[in-house]
């Protein structure tokens, strides 16, 4: 529960109920694999029948692993800064600093020098953060979207003062230098014979594969490799221990001789360097515009959706920006007909979902699975496509659709959002 | 004696810091700041830039309201920016299919922007209650989704009027508008007389009612709320649907005052304003009106510099830098006022000591 909690735990919320450890027998990379191969399944299937090759192209994974990026980054932003306590919805505002600071550092300096300034603009905007919410205290949110509003501000104006000049546009930098891509090309090449054979199954599954390993920038590598990292440090490393205790009991850990405040603003600096980067993915990949007025167009917001969803977890996380990039990438790349076909395989999960709550017994979660698949099929069924308007939100329905079925066995952080005063209480 | 300290204190100083903090963002940029506050300044008294102003600020009235009544109940319905938009597009859409008297169809019109408001804000508020999804996650998403139905909704397959370039709902006939007041150059939304009441209404029902009183308590604290017999989901739905009632008249002052028509093109972003100017009038509907001027001074003034070559996004910074040092400021200031509470504790006990009292008297136990 990011909000209402900004002060106090609200007991008359499901999301703070007790959490029950009875499936703990599987270990948490097991179950991402597990979810991995069911996905691709209902995909597959669901592509096989519907006769939409776009669910499951490598054009599609390669857009999808494009716009799932930026959302990675803020969630990976997002699980800092709330592990150690502080509820960051200045994501979105951070990752505007870092969007501008991409532009220009790699239009003076080239990519690299670009990363570098999307770090330390979004840092500083973390460091504004912290500033606010744990020396003054101020309430978490409230300075998040004056950050927000501040970020688009700062950018904006910044925008006029240097880009204008060299675009002749206010609200887009000129044409900045990309990351160059690589591709794995023997494989490649194999998988995108094996895509071209439509064999059911392994035609999906090459697409997807083809569409992850072809043309990546040194950008996405790291990003990826920044969630096992973030993992790594958060819960192997004794840094790692303390940040966290900060999260859950700061007055436990002071007196335990942690300093909370220096670890909440390590903590801040590194979440919004985080989104800072989210901003130069948005500015510096290959099929990405240079730096736009609006074009982070809310992902900063889906991304801390990702984070919830994915239960203040980095491999949580990871399932909930590949399922938010999927989304979008699918919807820019095969239409309605595809998010149509999407809908599709969405009743044929949900029906997986019924048998295995029939399984456990759970017969009113399953009831209401039948009904909502029931519906889902009719809005199929009774469509040819559907409303292009609406069309390019499909990643925000998919998130209140998660969010409303999947929110009620998250555990956040038990002083996320809480104020901190060394001394008091 | 710290009471006028605690309320004015705190607004002043933003104000003075982000003047200054804008001042040297100025000077980088190479202007003068005292001819660029000048000239804002003075444009305040150029055409109808002052009614504009006011009229401006009756939006952000209303808008601050709807999120003040959240806050309230410690909820934070960011949602107003979609649900304003959804009950303007609704309304607009109602009004101009109607045929009804004068008073009838202004009043048809509100109620339909309220109900629709209501229901757009239902949505988190139902999420909210039975599955606890975040308000904040899913009204930035519903935020999201409304522009995808107002460009649905004023698609010409649906219901929209294509005029020139531009696309928009069927305009609403005079029987539906409100009359504005002609006041130099410009007019005044007749609106802002309703504002006014509604400012008034929200004032007695939080002050006067035991609904109010309810309604606090359990932003307050939902645990003792409980312990008195408030239902704290309860509160919870009731807050987010008034909340968004007030939400859908954001855009009735310049629908039924000045556009008549709800365009692709509508003006954005009073929902955001409202949680900016709800903060800085901490939520009392006084302070929420002065605040709202102020950000409609800030906006409608900023025009002007274009005119000395300054940036108008120089207001916008301004504008989050007021938000930021305001709720600082009344920490610093809550903050010094418990130390000066403390000190005068410490000193008078430390006098009663020497003298002797008693714990009759009031010395100290």
């Amino acid at each position: 529960m990011v909000v209402t909690d900004v002060s106090r735990p609200d007991p008359g919320s499901g999301s703070t109920m007790p959490v029950h450890r009875k499936r703990s027998r599987i270990p948490g990379w097991l179950r991402g694999v597990i979810w991995a191969v069911v996905a691709i399944a209902v995909l597959s299937t669901a592509s096989y029948s519907t006769g939409v090759a776009a669910l499951t192209s490598s054009n599609t994974a390669q857009t999808a692993l494009r716009l799932a990026l930026p959302i990675l980054l803020c969630a990976l932003g997002g699980l800092w800064a709330e592990r150690a306590g502080v509820v960051n919805i200045g994501l979105e505002g951070m990752m505007i600093l870092g969007t501008w600071g991409a532009a220009w550092g790699s239009y003076y300096g080239g990519v690299w020098a670009g990363l570098l300034a999307a770090l330390v603009f979004g840092a500083l905007g973390g460091l504004l953060h912290a500033v606010a919410t744990v020396t003054f205290n101020v309430n978490h949110i409230v300075s998040g979207v004056a950050i927000n509003l501040l970020g688009l501000g700062v950018t904006k104006y910044l925008a006029n003062l240097v880009f204008e000049p060299l675009s002749g546009n206010p609200r887009q930098s000129p044409v900045v230098p990309k990351f160059d891509t690589y591709s794995a090309s023997g494989l490649s090449d194999w998988l995108g014979d094996l895509e071209k054979e439509q064999r059911v199954g392994i035609s999906d599954v090459a697409g997807i594969l083809r569409g992850l390993v072809t043309e990546v920038a040194p950008l996405t590598m790291i990003a990826i490799i920044l969630v096992p990292v973030s993992f790594w440090v958060l819960w192997r490393t004794r840094f790692g221990l303390r940040l966290r205790s900060c999260g859950e009991n700061p007055v436990a850990a002071e007196s335990l001789g942690v300093n909370v405040y220096r670890h909440k603003y390590i903590a801040m600096l590194i979440s919004g360097a985080f989104a800072g980067m989210g901003g130069a993915s948005l500015v510096l990949l290959r099929g990405g515009a240079d730096y736009l007025e609006n074009q982070t167009n809310g992902r900063g917001y889906i991304g801390l959706a990702a984070m919830i969803f994915g239960n203040w977890r980095p491999g949580g996380l990871l399932g909930g920006a590949a399922l938010f990039g999927y989304a979008d990438g699918l919807q820019l790349a095969g239409g309605g007909e595809a998010v149509l076909a999407l809908l599709y395989g969405a009743v044929i999960l949900v029906a997986v979902i019924v048998v295995v709550q029939l399984f456990r017994k759970q017969w009113i979660a399953a009831g209401l699975g039948v009904v909502g698949a029931g519906i889902l099929y009719l809005i199929y069924w009774s469509n040819d496509t559907l409303p292009s308007d609406l069309i390019p939100y499909t990643a925000h329905f998919v998130t209140l659709i998660v969010l409303a079925v999947a929110s009620q066995r998250l555990r956040p952080p038990k002083a996320d959002g809480q104020p901190y005063r060394r001394g008091e209480d | 004696m710290t009471s006028w300290r605690t309320k004015l204190l705190p607004p002043l100083l933003a104000i003075v810091f982000a003047v200054l903090l804008s001042a040297i963002a100025l000077i980088i940029s190479g202007a003068d700041p005292l001819q660029a506050y000048g000239t804002m300044i003075g444009q305040m008294f150029k055409g109808s830039t002052a009614v504009d102003t006011v009229n401006l600020a009756t939006v952000y009235y209303l808008s601050g309201l709807a999120v003040a009544i959240g806050f309230q109940m410690n909820l934070f319905n960011i949602g107003v920016e979609g649900q304003y938009r959804f009950a303007a597009v609704i309304a607009a859409i109602a009004g101009g299919a109607l045929k009804l008297p004068p008073v009838i169809h202004t009043l048809a019109i509100l109620v339909v922007a309220v109900v629709a408001g209501m229901a757009y804000a239902a949505v988190p508020a139902i999420l909210k209650v039975t599955r606890g999804v975040s308000e904040v996650i899913s009204t930035i998403m519903l935020n999201a989704i409304v522009a995808g139905i107002i460009a649905f909704l004023i698609n010409a397959d649906q219901f929209g009027v294509q005029t020139g370039n531009n696309i928009g709902t069927r305009v609403i006939e005079p029987s539906g508008r409100i009359p504005g007041i002609p006041l130099g150059s410009g007019t005044l939304f007749g609106f802002v007389f309703i504002a006014a009441i509604i400012g008034a209404a929200y004032w007695f029902m939080l002050n006067r009612t035991r609904f109010g009183f309810e309604l606090k308590a359990s932003g307050e604290s939902t645990t003792a709320a409980a312990a008195g017999g408030v239902n704290a989901k309860k509160m919870t739905l009731i807050a987010m649907l008034l909340s968004g009632g007030v939400a859908g008249m954001v855009a009735m002052p310049e629908l039924l005052g000045r556009d008549y028509t709800y365009g692709i093109t509508a003006t954005q972003m009073y929902g955001f304003t409202g949680i900016a100017v709800a903060l800085l009038g901490r939520n009392h509907p006084g302070g929420i009106a002065l605040g709202a001027l102020l950000w409609a001074f800030l906006d409608s003034s900023a025009v002007s510099l274009e005119q000395i070559n300054v940036s108008k996004e120089i207001a916008t910074i301004m504008q989050g830098i007021i938000v930021l040092s305001v709720v600082v400021a009344y920490e610093i200031v809550r903050r010094a006022d418990l130390a000066a509470e403390q000190r005068r504790v410490g000193r008078a006990l430390a006098a009663n000591g020497r003298k002797g009292a008693s714990v009759a008297e009031g010395g100290a136990v």
